[in-house]
């Protein structure tokens, strides 16, 4: 009896599995049977037109680079040192462990509401305009909850005894993290930074809330330039009434994906050179 | 040894002792490097250490034999004040190196570990090369200002550490390659770089085999010449081996300590005799 119902167990699981990777199949399939034939060389460098055939994602497709590129080097370092200060120093303190809680509340806000905060602050009260900048620095919020719980999770499994060694031999705190515990930390830093980058990549709302859904008739030059990305260049045309431009959001759909699976791959090859550092 | 023994020690403790005190007459009247005096530790509300006093003489190795639990490592680890980094820990009483106060506050730990190194129980090398794990003490004290100089006393140090014939081809190799009698080596070699003048070992073999443990014992016995050693050991045989004197800890107490021949074949205290000959603990 209890056999029978591990097996029925194991089976039940295996049905939900299947289920959730033919969803993601046929979903892929149909964008690929939309988009695929649309896909070509123009199509990346072309610009935005109003003639669905001549339309190109080339300043999409910079903006998304600009806006993530932008992100990753605001959240990595705030996140870490933000995670740092939790995990390392602050770990006993009842202020501490407050902003704990709120940063695992953080990462459960919808992206929308950040839009809003990034509308406020950036665009209005700093003054920084619909820009790369603006635009990176409200993603980055959105990124930093998920960054700074992977790398305290990631700090935390640094062994006790490295950093025994390193303070035996006479290490400051300081010196320790920079050292020992930071390096042993990094691969599983950077894992949870390119999982958060890769959910930035795809954000459309707090980007619109911003207002960077605009026409953007070139790609960004530096950090204060207008721009566009993917995810809204995708969504207009697919609120626009002619078929022709449904075609061509399938195939952005496609540039979007490969972009992200470039990013997690690039994730998995740096996080695999760290980890066999030191040990080879 | 004409002490009169009042009851049969076994005979591989008492002989490897004697035969060891004749290769090197300790100096038993060194001056005392470290002066403890009335020490108490608790962890929270839980008193792990109570009201220890003991000196412990330069060039001598002391060795620290008890029970788990008994409080040894902890006491070891508050000589080089690594439980500071254990949250919620208290120490009370006076801890004198070379008549110096290390638990005032204006004590520098960083330069305390300096002076007084630590070998831990489990081997604990950094996950980076076999040259880098000697180097970092060099380097994050400033202590060297050339490579050359860098090279030499890494070399210097795995050499002192018995493991330089072993590593030299191969400096450039993560250290996590090396055996776990090399690792636990190459542990002792990166302490010595820093040039320490009082070495603490947290069970050095107790994860070793025998071959790797003898390694381990005959470098203590060269090290000596040079350091102030304290060794915590759970081998009543390595005790005896490899130590001058012995301090028998019981239940955050100390019992007993004195000469290493003497705990061995005439302690003074019922319960030492009683631990020593397996009888209890």
């Amino acid at each position: 009896m209890r056999k029978h119902a591990d097996r029925l167990f194991q089976a039940l699981s295996m049905a939900t599995l299947i289920i959730a990777l033919a969803a993601l199949g046929v979903l892929i399939f149909d964008i690929v049977k939309d988009g695929g034939s649309r896909l070509s060389w123009q199509f990346l460098t072309n610009i935005a037109s109003r003639n669905a055939d001549e339309a190109g994602v080339y300043h999409a497709l910079m903006g998304s680079i600009w806006v993530i590129l932008i992100t990753a080097a605001l959240s990595l370092p705030i996140g870490v040192a933000a995670a740092i200060y939790l995990e390392e120093y602050g770990t006993r303190s009842r202020v501490a462990r407050f902003i704990e809680l709120n940063i695992a509340n953080l990462a459960a806000v919808p992206s929308i509401i950040y839009g809003l905060l990034g509308l406020g602050l950036f665009v209005r009260i700093m003054a920084m305009g619909q820009s790369v900048m603006a635009g990176a620095s409200t993603l980055a919020l959105l990124a930093l909850p998920v960054v700074i719980l992977s790398t305290r999770e990631a700090l935390r499994t640094v062994p006790s005894t490295i950093r025994e060694g390193s303070y035996a031999l006479g290490a400051t705190k300081w010196q320790t993290i920079w050292n020992q515990v930071l390096p042993m930390a990094l691969p599983g830093i950077l894992t949870g930074l390119i999982l958060a980058l890769s959910r930035a990549i795809g954000e459309t709302a707090p980007l619109i809330a911003i207002g960077a859904l605009t026409y953007i008739p070139f790609a960004p030059d530096g950090i204060w330039s207008k721009f566009t990305v993917l995810p809204i260049q995708i969504f207009n045309w697919v609120s626009r009434p002619q078929p022709e431009f449904k075609v061509n959001a399938a195939a952005a759909i496609l540039v979007l994906l490969v972009l992200l699976l470039t990013m997690n791959a690039v994730a998995v090859v740096v996080r695999d050179r760290f980890q066999s550092r030191g040990r080879g | 040894m004409n002490v009169e023994r009042r009851r049969p020690v076994p005979a591989s403790l008492a002989g490897v002792t004697t035969s060891r005190r004749g290769q090197s007459p300790a100096a038993f009247d060194a001056p005392v490097k470290v002066a403890v005096d009335g020490l108490n530790f608790y962890y929270g509300t839980k008193r792990a250490l109570d009201g220890i006093s003991i000196q412990i003489r330069s060039n001598l190795v002391t060795a620290l034999i008890g029970p788990s639990g008994c409080g040894k490592s902890t006491f070891l680890r508050t000589l080089n004040r690594m439980n500071d980094i254990i949250p919620d820990t208290r120490v009370e009483g006076t801890v004198l190196i070379d008549d110096q106060s290390i638990y005032e506050s204006r004590v520098d730990v960083v330069q305390l570990r300096r002076r007084v190194g630590m070998v831990f129980q489990k081997s604990n090398p950094f996950p980076k090369s076999i040259f880098e794990n000697v180097a970092y003490g060099l380097r994050i004290n400033g202590l060297v200002k050339t490579r050359a100089e860098l090279e030499g006393r890494v070399e210097e140090s795995l050499q002192q550490a018995a493991i330089w014939e072993e590593v030299k081809d191969r400096l450039q190799e993560s250290a996590l390659a090396l055996s776990g009698g090399q690792q636990q080596r190459l542990c002792i070699a990166r302490a010595l770089a820093i040039r320490p003048e009082i070495l603490l070992m947290d069970e050095p073999a107790s994860a070793l085999d025998p071959i790797a443990t003898q390694r381990i014992e005959e470098l203590i016995y060269e090290l000596k010449k040079k350091y102030t050693i304290v060794i915590v050991t759970h081998n009543m045989q390595q005790a005896a081996r490899v130590s001058d004197q012995t301090a028998f800890f019981w239940l955050g107490r100390l019992v007993e300590f004195d000469r290493t021949d003497k705990i061995f074949t005439a302690p003074a205290e019922k319960l030492t005799e009683d631990y020593v000959t397996g009888r209890c603990g």
